[in-house]
């Protein structure tokens, strides 16, 4: 059912293969990156609110 | 009803005139833009003819948008605006007063100078009617979105920059169907059809966009 | 009223948060999952078109995320309109978790109709009346960005940003008629990309990278989602208790 020959038929693309992996590799890097900042954003956020939340119990204990 | 709008109106006329700097400036603004282009691009008179109905538009858009920020920020400054938004009569009918006031202190101005300007880039005797046309049935769309951007960006920071970039492409299709009535004249398709979408447009806009602005001022004055 | 009371509970972000934390992981594996699937039937297995060689390919990629910039933008708008009608926090917080992923849809799409239009029209960018109503959906989706993120008092954030969302989706089809007429007025060159006939299998590899680009906006969306509820509520009980649950 494999359409192509070879892999290098499959890199090729018809002659397309700038614009075809341009397009596919452009959306999977960006599609990587944005998971990414967003996981990474939440990781902060997190770590950011609990030292907040531990420093405010340190002052109410007190 | 139409009292709250006409004294507003009234109101808004009063202020503008004390402050007629601001109306010269602005009017100054859109004459200077439009003269740069026949400099940056060459004086052909058949390119200029061609390029006239996007370049006096897009010149207009900005030129509209200058006023933009100060259509509620001086109200808020002093109070006023509060005021209005609790008085018993709906807010939407001040907001269309206030379009209307900024319209004949904004887009008027602009009707009335560029068939002046129409004519440094050659254009016909029809071309620059319809353009006048066009100019006058569209800016007071412009009024009504553009009050829409003032009330969602009131008293914020970086407000006049933000205002363009929240307005600008919502003007898009005024921009699209005031420059095309001036093309279709100027390539003897005539423009009408052009010119009663824009009047289309221009209603509704300035039907509903004055109760968008007042929901969206209710926000900010929250 | 008890129906009532359900609604605004399952609303809340404290039931919302341990909810979207569960459904996360299941709709990023739908996600890769739908995406192996549409790249093999789409690469591997779609014939070549007989119109354009290989370079249709591009379809499997320009047709989801212009499908994906449009329908957020559609939920974005509902969720303004939700906010705005039942004063909700959740959604809100929902609109603008989703903008980042909208704009990025919206300049892939663009991205990869440049790339198209090189070999088919010959030129990076044609004044299409589709590629330019999409520059103009990702102009809205920076402008709802840039305004949301003006405005320090979240609440007002979000009602503005809500406004704004409902007045650009009243515009979207206004725009969107006035390009295509203007396109038509000035040159025909709209070339149409997705009317050749297209093979069962072509089909069905773009429905699967749709599906699989949908559900990575859910996921993404979501998480983007939790990190905002948490800071927003960080004064209340639920996000200490969620908080302190993590520390270990």
């Amino acid at each position: 059912m494999i359409h192509w020959h070879s892999f290098s038929d499959f890199i090729a693309m018809g002659g397309y293969g700038l614009y075809v992996w341009g397009s596919f590799g452009t959306t999977a890097l960006l599609m990587t990156i944005e998971p990414i900042l967003v996981i990474r954003n939440r990781k902060s956020t997190l770590s950011r609110l609990k030292r907040q939340l531990r420093a405010e119990s340190r002052t109410t204990a007190e | 009803m139409f009292k709250i709008i006409t004294s507003v109106i009234a109101r808004d006329l009063k202020l503008a005139m004390r402050r007629q700097a601001d109306i010269v400036s602005a009017l100054f603004f859109f004459i200077i833009v439009v003269s740069l282009f026949p400099l940056g691009i060459g004086p052909e008179p058949d390119l200029l003819r061609k390029l006239a109905p996007g370049v006096l538009w897009v010149a207009a858009l900005l030129a509209t948008m200058l006023s933009l920020p100060r259509m509620f920020a001086d109200d808020h400054r002093d109070g006023t605006l509060e005021q209005l938004a609790l008085a018993p009569h709906p807010l939407g009918m001040v907001i269309t007063g206030k379009v209307i006031a900024h319209w004949l202190v904004s887009g008027l101005p602009l009707a009335m100078i560029a068939p002046v300007l129409g004519i440094q880039f050659d254009l016909s005797s029809d071309a620059l009617l319809v353009l006048t046309g066009a100019i006058l049935l569209g800016t007071p769309a412009l009024s009504g979105i553009g009050a829409i951007g003032a009330a969602l960006t009131l008293g914020l920071r970086g407000g006049g920059v933000l205002l363009s970039l929240l307005v600008l492409p919502l003007y898009i299709p005024v921009l699209i169907f005031g420059a095309g009535a001036v093309d279709a004249t100027v390539s003897g398709l005539g423009g009408e059809g052009h010119l009663s979408l824009l009047a289309a447009m221009t209603l509704a806009a300035i039907g509903f966009a004055p109760w968008a602005s007042a929901a969206a001022l209710k926000i900010a004055l929250e | 009223m008890n129906d009532r009371f359900n609604l605004y509970r399952f609303a809340s972000p404290a039931t919302f948060y341990p909810l979207a934390g569960r459904m996360i992981p299941w709709f990023a594996a739908a996600a890769v999952l739908f995406g192996l699937a549409g790249l093999y039937l789409g690469m591997l297995v779609a014939p070549t078109d007989f119109q354009q060689g290989e370079g249709y390919r591009i379809i499997f990629i320009h047709v989801p995320t212009s499908w994906m910039s449009m329908f957020i933008y559609l939920v974005m708008a509902f969720w303004a309109a939700i906010g705005l009608a039942f004063n909700t926090r959740l959604s809100g917080m929902m609109a603008q978790a989703l903008a980042p992923t909208g704009a990025l849809m919206a300049f892939l799409s663009l991205w990869t109709g440049a790339l198209w239009g090189k070999p088919m029209w010959g030129a990076w960018w044609v004044w299409d009346a589709r590629l330019t109503s999409e520059l103009i959906l990702l102009f809205l989706y920076i402008g709802y960005m840039a305004l949301v993120a003006a405005i320090d008092d979240p609440r007002r954030a979000d009602k503005a940003g809500g406004v704004l969302l409902l007045v650009g989706v009243v515009n979207v089809p206004i725009i969107y008629f006035s390009v295509k007429w203007w396109n038509t007025l000035h040159q025909g060159s709209s070339v149409n990309l997705t009317k050749s006939s297209m093979a069962e299998t072509m089909l069905w590899g773009m429905l699967l990278m749709a599906l699989s680009f949908w559900m990575y906006s859910i996921a993404v969306a979501l998480t983007r989602a939790r990190t905002l509820m948490l800071e927003r509520e960080r004064h209340t009980d639920w996000v200490k208790a969620e908080l302190a649950e993590t520390q270990r």
